[in-house]
């Protein structure tokens, strides 16, 4: 049942990220039975699937948030399976932006977007903070940079946190359902922002139950399904899908 | 024998409670500084220092503070140390303080949510950068009230230095009424100054609860 079919790869570049075969388990519950996907540069890659299906676990993975049990994850070039990995590196090729913000309160959101430029890379003070101004000007909230996170709407707050993420310059970004703690009218200036972003050849993988906005932005749809890839293609698959699973969550919307 | 209350009683009641309050602050600074390396300890990556200082906090607060002044000044003077009595208590103190603020703050410092570690860990910060610039300044918003009310605790429990000769406010109370004999009114007047200096830090702890739980004023 498994009709996994391999994303479009531009000839001659490696791909961005690569899971082959991963599996994971918590405790004895399967989350990842063989997970394999590819993400080409400058590619929107989606992962949908019900809840449990295993999507957030393969997006956590890529950033080692969790470690897998068997298979090999690439990531721009590193093992991420490698437990000698140097995480560091890791997150500096990678930037993460979570369901819940996770701005941090005590600072403003010029101090949150400084932060990790500042003393992870040594940008000198000055730098960082234009390069704060630049990137909230991106995301539509210029007028934010002295501002603490709690004063601002969680919409304001998950653009805010897409900014921290961008102004460290990841080579790609994973958003985990960034959208699904916002009400639906703040959910459309989010998406707008990874819009414009995926314009700009960003290499993103995103988890999402947005199903209309995965249509629009993904060139490769993975569905899982049991901890498996069932179902991967171009967004079209969500028109027209091959397994009746698929056909069975992309019409009941969930 | 005895005569009654005068201003060199009274006096002599004042300088003790200056060491009442000198003894709290040499614990809270001491036991500040070792509970912080025990709240470090408790939450390393190191199994080792985590065992540690599980351990020192176990056997501390499963040990009377009374019990702990008795062994670092008559144990140690019978092993041939001899130390002064300011010494025995505020080494007592620091080493009692520092179990309890120790288990305080790793508290806080658990409390702050787990999505802010990752969201630094997300952004490259090493360890000791998650720790100082994100993590801290949250889990001391966070320890504030509870460590201003454990203050309240330490004022109390510095009247067991009495045992080991301190003249702290309880011991010169003792002092004074072996002279007096007068118990009940050289007794209500330490009470009230226990109080007096208690009351103040419980209030400014609930007020710093209650604020704690207020959002910040508008600054953008």
């Amino acid at each position: 049942m498994n009709a996994h079919t391999p994303p479009p790869v531009s000839a001659g570049t490696a791909p961005v990220v690569a899971l082959r075969n991963v599996h994971k388990s918590f405790g004895p519950l399967k989350v990842l039975d063989g997970v394999s996907f590819e993400v080409a540069r400058g590619e929107v890659t989606v992962l949908i699937g019900r809840s449990g299906s295993g999507k957030s676990t393969a997006l956590r993975c890529i950033d080692r948030f969790e470690t897998i049990d068997s298979g090999e994850i690439e990531v721009c070039g590193l093992r991420v399976d490698n437990p000698q990995l140097d995480l560091r590196a890791l997150r500096l090729d990678v930037g993460i932006v979570f369901q819940s913000y996770n701005l941090f309160p005590h600072l403003t959101i010029e101090e949150n977007i400084t932060l990790a430029p500042h003393s992870v890379k040594k940008v000198p003070k000055r730098e960082a903070k234009t390069l704060a101004a630049r990137v909230l000007e991106q995301v539509g909230l210029g007028d934010k940079l002295h501002a603490y996170p709690e004063q601002l709407s969680g919409g304001q707050q998950q653009r805010a946190a897409i900014a921290r993420s961008l102004a460290m310059q990841p080579k790609v970004m994973l958003f985990d359902e960034v959208t699904s703690a916002l009400d639906p009218e703040l959910t459309g200036e989010v998406l707008k922002v990874i819009e414009a972003l995926a314009a700009d050849g960003m290499t993103m993988v995103m988890v999402t139950h947005e199903m209309g906005f995965a249509r629009g932005i993904a060139d490769q749809v993975v569905f899982m399904h049991r901890g498996k890839v069932h179902e991967a293609g171009p967004a079209d698959i969500l028109s027209s899908p091959a397994t009746p699973e698929l056909a069975q969550f992309v019409g009941t919307g969930l | 024998m005895g005569g009654t209350l005068n201003l060199n009683h009274l006096l002599f009641l004042g300088h003790g409670a200056l060491w009442t309050i000198g003894l709290s602050v040499i614990a809270l600074i001491g036991g500040g500084a070792a509970g912080f390396l025990i709240a470090l300890c408790r939450v390393s990556p190191s199994r080792l220092l985590r065992i540690l200082a599980a351990t020192y906090v176990q056997l501390i607060q499963g040990t009377p503070l009374l019990v702990i002044m008795f062994l670092s000044f008559f144990g140690l003077a019978a092993i041939g140390l001899n130390i002064s009595p300011l010494l025995a208590a505020g080494a007592s103190m620091t080493i009692f303080v520092a179990a309890y603020l120790g288990e305080i703050w790793r508290g806080c410092i658990e409390a702050v949510p787990k999505p802010q570690w990752e969201a630094a860990e997300g952004l490259a910060l090493s360890r000791s950068q998650r720790m100082v610039k994100v993590i801290l300044p949250q889990a001391i918003r966070i320890a504030t009230p509870p460590t201003v009310g454990f203050m309240v605790q330490i004022i109390k429990n510095t009247s067991l230095a009495s045992v080991v000769g301190f003249v702290e406010l309880t011991r010169s109370g003792q002092i004074i009424n072996n002279s007096l004999f007068e118990p009940f009114l050289i007794y209500s007047i330490i009470a009230l100054v226990y109080f007096s200096l208690c009351y103040p830090l419980s209030r400014l702890s609930r007020r710093l609860e209650r604020t704690a739980l207020q959002k910040k004023p508008a600054l953008a």
